[in-house]
């Protein structure tokens, strides 16, 4: 019997711990964007008393309502938090230069962890809060999964960075990256141009979309490019640890280049098993290789020479005084994402005042308003000058590559 | 050369999944319980090293050796806890308590260290083997695997034949019942074996994250796993087995990857493992069982 109540309790210890692991998680994220919700109530706070004027029209204390969906924590934090933290400077910037059609905006950024369920259950928590636009996800995955709910909601929604083609499925979503099949072409043809080299060598995840999408718009580019395929090799999210057959292979097959369709976290693994083995190709990667420097404990020098394609530098001249202002506020400096979501904000407040809505409509009015003057707008942003969209929530923009010289990127 | 190269490659990941299976098979010969938390005393192993050497900034040998204390101290603590009231229940209660340990860890060190993934420091600073004029590279790290897990091996084989308390686990492990009825300690015997196996986790873990260097509180799920297939694959049970299993899964995995398909690798791994079972059901080095009629 005293087994047993002991075995029983060891039970309700342990359920007890997980559900507090689980709770204290969330607790952390919710007083995370609590705070950051408290600081843009001061800011407009202290905007309402300074610019009396201002405060007139949105005197019935109507604001936008702006959501974040995007990994805070796990795996894919850095671009979450670049996301979350570049819509929070983009929300103060427009607060304090008189808000969106003279009202004010609200931000609250909510954490998935990079997990489709996890986003889909942000996505509820934003719209109990009462947003009426989404930024997000972050991630394709979470982001196909949210699309499918704000579409039928007919919720405005806006990606930064969800690049799998599926993500903007519904008419109500627009992005401002490149869609996976574009940044795949457009990394064929970066190459091709630049005659970066001729033999091209490519490891890429099977078991992601992301990166089999951008793989297979890179395979049928290449041969326009004249690009000659040499390797093509696989992982799983299963055998994600070792990659010395790969390279191997690469490296037998006298490949120039490595192109990297995949994320950081396995980037930083090959670059260090690629150094073990001397084996120096240019490596070539996408968007999902922002945030390779911020790898803890990563040794930035086998960055070295690696290639992106990305949209946005810190030291290109138009981006100066967004990673100044990036960089007092948050204290790191701003990678692609943040860029992204800065434009994505941007965009909205473009069409929202194109489209004269104000915060009194229902959210689905305001996204029937919206999807009309996205197609309609043109703006400059950080990650592209001339951004436009079409009706399938497409961007239009030239893609720009840079690549990692004494542990910054510098625009080529 | 070529396929040298993967063959070394291969040998080197086998001897991550061997020295893994050293644990899993020891704690399973003799309590005969499936230990599957032990995956995740190999990332707390990791974990301990990694804080003691980068975040501290204490040797390599000295963050091991914390590591190794600190995971056989955690490995005694959930048998006592954990393991030991269910003695008597059935194995499929153990089983789940065990699952349910090792998420129970895994949560832990996403609530310390977060999951961001951190770049581990390798403990071995020694340079690599180059053979036939730097044609072929042998990492140092997979000497150092390879040698310790023949090491361990031998150690753990005159440990248990040479001494008392290695005589009381063969006793345990034949028969539980007689052990006790012959004067023999079980609950002790019991706990210094996962105190073993869970020191071998921390140095397993050390190895595992100095030869692939991305470190999350998932780290050791997955080779976990592997690895009890490569014990299942050399004869739960065997110490030998586990290493030959450890290393013969390795290079398949690794050369079916080079010469079928990286696509299709842990497919054929687990089909080789299943036609390995189906000709010889208590795997390479297994004991035949007599059933008694």
């Amino acid at each position: 019997m005293k087994k047993r109540m002991f075995s029983l309790g060891m039970a309700v210890l342990m359920a007890a711990s997980m559900t507090a692991c689980g709770g204290s998680s969330s607790s952390s994220a919710t007083t995370a964007a609590a705070a950051a919700e408290t600081e843009a109530a001061e800011a407009a706070e202290a905007e309402d008393s300074a610019e009396e004027t201002e405060a007139a029209a949105a005197d019935d204390g109507a604001t936008f309502k702006i959501g974040v969906i995007g990994p805070l924590t796990g795996a894919a934090a850095a671009y979450g938090v670049g996301v979350a933290n570049g819509a929070d400077l983009a929300v103060k910037e427009i607060n304090a230069a008189g808000g969106i059609n003279g009202y004010q905006v609200e931000l609250n950024s909510q954490d998935d962890e990079h997990d489709p369920e996890k986003s889909v259950n942000a996505y509820n928590t934003l719209k109990d809060w009462g947003a009426q636009m989404i930024v997000g996800s972050v991630t394709s995955k979470p982001c196909i999964a949210v699309v499918a709910e704000t579409s039928a909601d007919n919720m405005f929604q806006i990606t930064p960075s969800g690049s799998a083609v599926e993500c903007i499925s519904g008419d109500n979503a627009f992005r401002v990256c490149f869609s996976d099949p574009s940044q795949g072409k457009a990394s064929a043809q970066y190459i091709g141009e630049h005659a970066l080299a001729t033999k091209i060598g490519i490891i890429y995840d099977s078991s992601t979309e992301y990166s089999s999408g951008i793989r297979e718009a890179f395979v049928a580019e290449a041969a326009n490019q004249g690009l000659e395929i040499v390797a093509d090799e696989a992982f799983t999210a299963d055998s994600a640890t070792d990659f010395s057959v790969q390279l191997d292979k690469m490296n037998e097959a006298g490949a120039e280049l490595v192109f990297l369709p995949i994320y950081y976290q396995e980037a930083s693994i090959i670059l260090k098993q690629a150094s073990d083995k001397e084996f120096a190709p240019i490596f070539f990667g996408v968007d999902g290789m922002d945030g390779i420097l911020t790898v803890d404990n990563f040794d930035t020098s086998l960055a070295e020479g690696v290639m992106l394609l990305t949209p946005f530098s810190t030291t290109e001249e138009g981006s100066l005084q967004f990673t100044a202002d990036y960089t007092a506020a948050y204290g790191e400096e701003p990678n692609q994402f943040a860029a992204d979501s800065y434009d994505a904000i941007y965009a909205i407040k473009a069409a929202a005042e194109a489209a004269d809505v104000n915060p009194d409509m229902s959210y689905s009015d305001i996204c029937d308003a919206l999807k009309v003057a996205m197609t309609e707008i043109s703006i400059d942003g950080l990650t592209g000058e001339n951004m436009t969209w079409d009706a399938s929530g497409e961007t239009g923009k030239a893609p720009k590559a840079v690549m990692i010289v004494n542990g910054v990127y510098e625009m080529q | 050369m070529s396929f040298l190269s993967y063959l070394i490659n291969g040998i080197s990941l086998g001897s991550v999944y061997a020295i893994i299976a050293l644990g899993y098979t020891m704690v399973y010969g003799i309590a005969k319980m499936l230990n599957f938390a032990h995956g995740d005393i190999i990332m707390v192993g990791a974990f301990v090293t990694f804080t003691m050497v980068s975040t501290c900034g204490y040797p390599p040998m000295v963050g091991v050796l914390c590591a190794i204390v600190f995971c056989t101290v955690l490995g005694v603590v959930i048998e006592r806890v954990a393991y030991k009231p269910l003695r008597g229940a059935s194995k499929l209660a153990v089983l789940i308590t065990a699952i349910g340990v090792s998420y129970l860890l895994q949560n832990l060190a996403l609530l310390i260290f977060g999951s961001n993934s951190h770049q581990f420091t390798s403990v071995v600073a020694l340079p690599n083997l180059k053979l036939a004029d730097g044609a072929l590279t042998i990492s140092s790290v997979t000497i150092v695997t390879i040698l310790l897990c023949i090491i361990i091996m031998v150690v753990l084989l005159t440990f248990i034949n040479k001494t008392k308390i290695g005589q009381a686990m063969l006793a345990v492990s034949e028969d539980n019942g007689a052990a006790t009825l012959m004067g023999i300690d079980v609950n002790r015997t019991i706990a210094v074996t996962f105190a073993i196996g869970s020191a071998l986790a921390a140095i397993a873990g050390a190895l595992l994250c100095s030869a692939y260097p991305s470190l999350t509180p998932y780290t050791g799920s997955m080779p976990g796993i592997k690895a009890f297939v490569a014990a299942v694959f050399g004869g739960i049970g065997s110490i030998p087995g586990a290493f030959i299993g450890g290393v013969l899964l390795g290079i398949i995995e690794n050369l079916s990857k080079a010469y079928i398909s990286s696509q299709l690798s842990d497919a054929i791994v687990f089909s080789v493992l299943i036609i390995v079972l189906l000709v010889r059901p208590t795997g390479i080095m297994g004991k035949k069982i007599n059933e008694k009629v």
